[in-house]
């Protein structure tokens, strides 16, 4: 394993050694530079798909060639999409076992930890390298319940009747032009189903990982909970440093039905020259619950808001997330509820952190639908700035088009304060432990919806990012 | 007593934001000894006091501080802390997400083990007080301050009373066991339960290991923690210096016989 070829400096230093490594190149196929009909024809191809899926990533393409390109959020103009490779295949097939892994592979997320944590905390382990899934398992006694935990492209391939169902229901190729373009050339991802009544008490995770220079991942992820089903599914991510910049473009549907819940989670924290360009939407209905913790500490740039559907009453959503942007980051991060039913209930928390020059803000939307009576939704948005040169936006829209019904709204915006940290100081802490502490701190609400792993493993995290942050 | 006194304020002129208020004030405060440093609002008690823990506000122009035979003028408040000042806050902020109990913790760790710099980000593998160990004097501080148990898991002064707050730092100097203790207005905004309480707390960590210097407005406090020794303050230095009695005196006649010049009574 070589070392990284530009570290980016300062705060990420220690990404570079943990995270910021690659293999050598890899792979079975890989498909030339740019974007074409040939190129999605090519990979739909390869994938052995049904011809229905061929016609639908086609006309994702034109979808996508004829949205303009987001003129709000972060600076997309340096993405050069014929400069991107949108597919690399890692191995032949997915392994179920990690002997069979690539070594190189294998090495790679032993040395993220994967395989131990399945071992530990999991029921199930997903590991994405490139555009494929290279290892797929789920526990026996889960998969005796019916519980599907599969790549998606395997779903696609054995349950082609289910997955079809659901499929771009959630989010169409139209929603917008990185939904569209995920839908063109799509590859890996999870996919989950969880039969009625059944609760996956022990969370299921999938972790994803870019190896190849100038590549672009676009995982597809489709979760179907049935009526009074539960699920917590976890994701992490990260990427070689690279000098040139890498595209993240997952979209991930969620389908919660009558009295499920379904928690997803997402710890990101790609290198800092990956653009993160994410549609994450999950429909809830009745008395359903659906909740995202959203952690983003990696990434150059993430424009990103996890949203859920309120579609029947009595159905429930949250979206608490962590945006943390240091050095050369921006996080676009937020969040949308929109209450589609009346008697329907959302939470958002966002928390932001910028330090360095980085910029995190809260872009959300909460929208209650004419005759959606009895909806209460709180937003609760507060930034922490940690020096002069970093910045932290709140665009909060509300679209309420009806009268009875409870909305509530606090933002605030703090920088670590001298009184804080003369506080802490002044009982023995140093001032950077000082100053680390109030960030977890002010995280906190959102960290302690973790489970214990994650908790330590994202205090960890802050840490490595507030390392000689304070003079 | 012929050895220096542990702690020594020297001639100390500070200013904040280019304005002077300390104008050379000297005092020595030793281990068992109670000091009581009073003078009315605007006098410069409280910038005494944060100047002596460190605050980087306020501005050192002139004079020294000795703390054990040191000048502690060079030092950032974190160290002065571990080498056994403390200072309990007249408004203790509130740092919404850290519980008591993890703070408290995190305190102590800091002076029971030397800080391993760690390059990768890990906390070193031995470090300081086992969880065990603890809790169990966290819960015996607490006892003695007839504080809940289940104040250890709330959020330092996050939505604490008045009384909570105070109650809090007197509780974090039972655990950090410092050798001179200045009490900033300990007694503002307690009603008298409160009051009996933190002085009682007070009066059970005082003996010959540590000195204290209770700064107040009013003489209430002094019914429940008798002082040695009582300072009059004036206009960014002391005035008047004298026993017990003196705190008396300045409760029956005011401030103004200080002012105006005119000698105590009971001298």
């Amino acid at each position: 394993m070589t070392a990284s070829e530009n570290p980016t400096g300062g705060i990420r230093d220690s990404y570079a050694e943990k995270y910021g490594f690659h293999d050598a190149d890899q792979f079975v196929f890989k498909a030339r530079k740019g974007l074409d009909a040939g190129i999605v024809q090519g990979i739909s191809q390869m994938k052995g798909e049904p011809a229905w899926m061929l016609e639908f990533r086609l006309k994702a393409l034109e979808t996508f060639r004829r949205k303009p390109m987001p003129m709000w959020g972060g600076d997309l103009m340096q993405i050069d999409f014929d400069d991107i490779f949108y597919y690399v295949k890692p191995t032949e097939q997915e392994a179920k076992s990690w002997e069979d892994v690539p070594a190189d592979m294998k090495r790679t997320f032993d040395r993220l930890g994967i395989p131990e944590a399945e071992q530990k905390f999991l029921s199930g382990v997903g590991a994405q390298y490139d555009s494929e899934v290279v290892y797929h398992k789920i526990k026996e006694n889960l998969e005796k319940l019916g519980v599907l935990f599969l790549s998606t492209d395997h779903a696609l391939r054995d349950h082609e009747e289910l997955f079809r169902r659901y499929f771009g229901t959630v989010i169409p190729p139209t929603d917008n032009k990185f939904a569209a373009l995920n839908s063109a050339v799509w590859s890996g991802g999870s996919f989950i189903y969880v039969p009625k009544g059944v609760r996956v008490d022990v969370p299921l995770q999938a972790y994803f990982r870019i190896n190849t220079k100038d590549m672009g991942q676009f995982e597809r992820t489709l979760i179907i909970v049935d009526e009074g089903a539960f699920v917590h599914y976890i994701e992490g991510c990260t990427a070689p440093t690279y000098s040139s910049d890498s595209l993240h473009s997952a979209v991930v549907e969620i389908v919660v039905k009558a009295g499920g819940r379904c928690r997803y989670t997402t710890i990101q924290n790609w290198s800092n020259n990956v653009y993160n360009l994410v549609t994450k939407r999950a429909a809830a209905y009745r008395d359903a619950t659906m909740e995202w913790v959203d952690g983003n500490l990696g990434s150059k740039l993430t424009m990103k808001y996890p949203a859920i559907y309120l579609m029947e009453p009595g159905a429930h959503g949250e979206v608490l997330s962590i945006a943390f942007a240091g050095k050369g980051q921006h996080q676009d991060a937020g969040a949308k509820a929109v209450h589609v039913a009346p008697h329907t209930t959302s939470k958002i928390v966002s928390k932001s952190i910028s330090k360095d020059g980085g910029r995190a803000g809260y872009r959300g939307l909460v929208k209650v639908a004419k005759g959606a009576v009895g909806c209460r939704s709180t937003v609760n948005c507060d930034a922490l700035i940690l020096d002069e040169a970093s910045r932290s936006d709140t665009y909060p829209t509300m679209e309420i088009e009806e009268d009875q019904v409870s909305i509530g709204h606090e933002a605030t915006v703090s920088k670590i304060g001298d009184e804080q940290l003369f506080y802490l100081t002044s009982r023995g802490v140093p001032k950077d432990e000082a100053a680390a502490m109030i960030v977890a701190g002010f995280i906190e609400p959102v960290v302690k919806e973790l489970p214990m792993e994650y908790a330590v493993e994202m205090n960890r995290l802050i840490q490595l990012q507030m390392e000689g942050s304070v003079g | 007593m012929s050895q220096t006194a542990d702690l020594v304020v020297k001639d100390l002129c500070v200013a904040v934001e280019g304005k002077q208020i300390l104008k050379g004030l000297s005092l020595e405060v030793r281990k068992g000894e109670v000091h009581a440093l009073m003078g009315p609002n605007g006098s410069g008690k409280s910038t005494l006091a944060n100047t002596l823990m460190g605050h980087p506000r306020y501005e050192v122009t002139g004079g020294d501080v000795l703390f054990k035979g040191r000048s502690i003028l060079g030092l950032e408040s974190d160290a002065r802390s571990r080498l056994g000042l403390f200072l309990a806050f007249q408004y203790p902020v509130a740092i919404p997400g850290v519980t008591v109990s993890n703070f408290l913790r995190t305190a102590l760790n800091a002076r029971l083990a030397p800080r391993v710099a760690a390059t990768d980000g890990s906390m070193p593998a031995k470090r300081g007080i086992a969880p065990k160990e603890f809790r169990a004097l966290l819960r015996e501080h607490m006892a003695l301050l007839q504080m809940d148990e289940s104040f250890a898991l709330r959020y330092l002064n996050d939505g604490f009373s008045g009384g909570e707050k105070k109650r809090t730092e007197i509780l974090q100097m039972a655990m950090l066991k410092p050798e001179i203790a200045i009490m900033d207005e300990t007694d503002s905004g307690l009603d008298i339960d409160a009051l009996r309480i933190v002085s009682g707390g007070v009066n059970a960590l005082s003996g010959p290991n540590l000195g204290v210097l209770v700064i107040t407005h009013y003489q209430r406090i002094l019914d429940y923690i008798k002082p040695h020794f009582v300072h009059v303050m004036l206009d960014g230095r002391i005035t008047l210096s004298g026993g017990p009695e003196l705190a008396l005196e300045l409760e029956s006649r005011g401030y103004d016989f200080v002012r105006e010049g005119k000698e105590p009574a009971t001298r």
